[in-house]
């Protein structure tokens, strides 16, 4: 029990790795930048941290269910958390710092701009999930948590096709998370096909 | 401690300097350049080799500050030499700009091969401090340096079938890494209206910042049309082509639904998938809002009559 307490502080101490990596870098400290285009630079880190972290929490029962170590799971709820962390900082530099919170230019990008459609439906089912996720929603919700809590094999179809979308040229970046992603819901198919 | 790091044996006393920059030189010209010549702290080869240039001042520029150098200078799109902004100023380092010959071909009089002191040669240099508003959004202000275009182009004669000039990059994959990818259809093409060639604001740029351009800005001689997208302005000329159809484009092959022919910077017409009405300025930082864009990026008055009977909406 003492070990599962230490490596949960390891690894929160990872996830919040890369946000000081940025807030320093924002500020010009310890030899890092965020480039010419700070905001641009700022809003992809945040968007690629989310999404990783959305794979590694889909990647929990995978690797519990293949290494057999049940605490992996303990480990799930956090990772999640750190995911929704990421990607509302994400959203929030775009209405914020590229967008100046001029909601009629939001608006219009939600409403005419796919991939920006794509991420904004992404979040909004991303944030009931971060609501229930405390053990008193769980108690409250029982079996429903559950199925409410598989939407999130959407969202992270969503998050993948969203940066598929806004990249200009060079697919194959948002085609290596599709891939994993790929793996990550294939196994689950597999695993129900199984039994 | 300190005797064993005196005892440390750095490989600058092993190898000095000039054979150093001789071995990078060779491990360019084999195409490996990719593979790691992005070494920091010693001053960069292509950077040392900048010649400063005269010039005389224009009319044409404008008074707003120019970006830095490091700005202009890091944050490029160049895909020969890879698909992220800093891929240009680490890879471009293996592009060789001296020899440089440039193919004149089509509806002229005057074809051939001309080498780069040809080329420039007649010309006096201008400084043209011009906004670049490139078709991502975001801009600069860049003090390029160069003479008009339309001064060149008469110089070949170019006959009475000519209604368009087309340019081509260099295509050099020993040279640029980017290319062995076929993200975009190599070599590199673009072209303009004769018209639009011949406008004043039309310029070949040899030099930023009152020196020769850096490879990553497209070295030796590039193209700036400022009232365009930045995608027109073709970099590593070497070669120009009038025809009497309409050339194709690289970006128009790869996407026409988002790339058109003339690719004027117009705030009314979005991109598919993004708006064009406002900019990021770059170099403002994290807290600045985005600027209006203007139609034809501001240079409305020198421009806008050739566009007067043309659906701008349809050929964006």
């Amino acid at each position: 029990m003492k070990k599962l307490g230490l490596i949960k502080v390891a690894v929160f101490t990872a996830c919040l790795l890369p946000f000081a990596q940025l807030l320093l870098a924002a500020f010009g400290l310890a030899g890092q930048s965020l480039g010419a285009n700070p905001i641009e630079e700022l809003i992809h880190q945040l968007g690629l941290w989310g999404l990783r972290l959305l794979l590694l929490t889909l990647a929990i029962t995978p690797l519990r269910r293949i290494t057999g170590k049940v605490w992996l799971l303990k480990l799930r709820r956090m990772l999640g958390l750190f995911s929704f962390f990421y990607v509302l900082l994400h959203f929030l530099s775009y209405a914020i710092l590229d967008q100046g919170l001029n909601f009629a230019a939001i608006g219009e990008d939600i409403l005419e701009r796919p991939y920006i459609t794509l991420g904004i439906t992404a979040l909004m089912m991303l944030i009931p999930l971060a609501v229930t996720s405390t053990n008193g929603w769980m108690r409250r919700l029982g079996r429903r948590w559950k199925k409410l809590h598989q939407l999130v094999y959407v969202i992270a179809i969503l998050g993948v096709w969203h940066f598929f979308w806004q990249v200009k040229l060079d697919t194959r970046e948002p085609l290596v998370y599709a891939g994993i992603l790929i793996v990550l819901l294939g196994y689950r198919i597999w695993l129900k096909r199984k039994r | 401690m300190k005797n064993i790091n005196n005892n440390i044996i750095r490989p600058v006393d092993i190898t000095d300097e000039q054979v150093y920059l001789k071995r990078r030189h060779f491990l360019q010209l084999a195409g490996i350049a990719g593979a790691g010549l992005a070494f920091s702290g010693l001053p960069s080869r292509a950077e040392a080799e900048l010649k400063p240039l005269q010039t005389s001042p224009s009319k044409y520029s404008t008074d707003q500050t120019p970006n830095s150098y490091q700005d202009i200078s890091t944050y490029n799109n160049y895909y020969e030499f890879g698909l992220d902004k800093d891929d240009p100023v680490r890879y471009a380092k293996s592009l060789i700009t001296d020899p440089w010959t440039v193919k004149i071909s089509g509806e002229c009089d005057k074809p051939g091969d001309y080498n780069l002191e040809d080329i420039l040669k007649p010309h006096p240099l201008e400084e043209r401090i011009y906004r670049l508003r490139c078709v991502e959004a975001w801009s600069m202000v860049i003090p390029w340096v160069g003479f008009p275009l339309g001064d060149l182009l008469k110089r070949f004669q170019p006959n009475s079938n000519a209604n368009y000039v087309s340019f081509k990059t260099l295509n050099d994959s020993t040279q640029m890494p980017g290319v062995r990818r076929r993200v975009l259809r190599w070599p590199y093409h673009e072209g303009l209206t004769m018209a639009e060639a011949m406008n004043p604001l039309a310029i070949i740029a040899v030099g930023l910042y009152g020196k020769t351009l850096p490879n990553q800005n497209g070295a030796p001689l590039r193209l700036v049309v400022p009232w365009k997208y930045g995608f027109k302005s073709i970099k590593s000329i070497v070669e120009i082509s009038f025809s009497k159809k309409q050339p194709d484009t690289s970006w128009g092959r790869s996407a026409p639904r988002e790339y058109g022919f003339y690719a004027n910077v117009n705030p009314e017409v979005d991109h598919p998938r993004w708006s064009q009405a406002r900019e990021r300025v770059i170099g403002t930082g994290l807290f600045a809002a985005k600027q209006p864009t203007l139609m034809f990026n501001g240079y409305g008055d020198e421009v806008a009559h050739l566009y007067s009977d043309l659906n701008l909406r349809k050929n964006f």
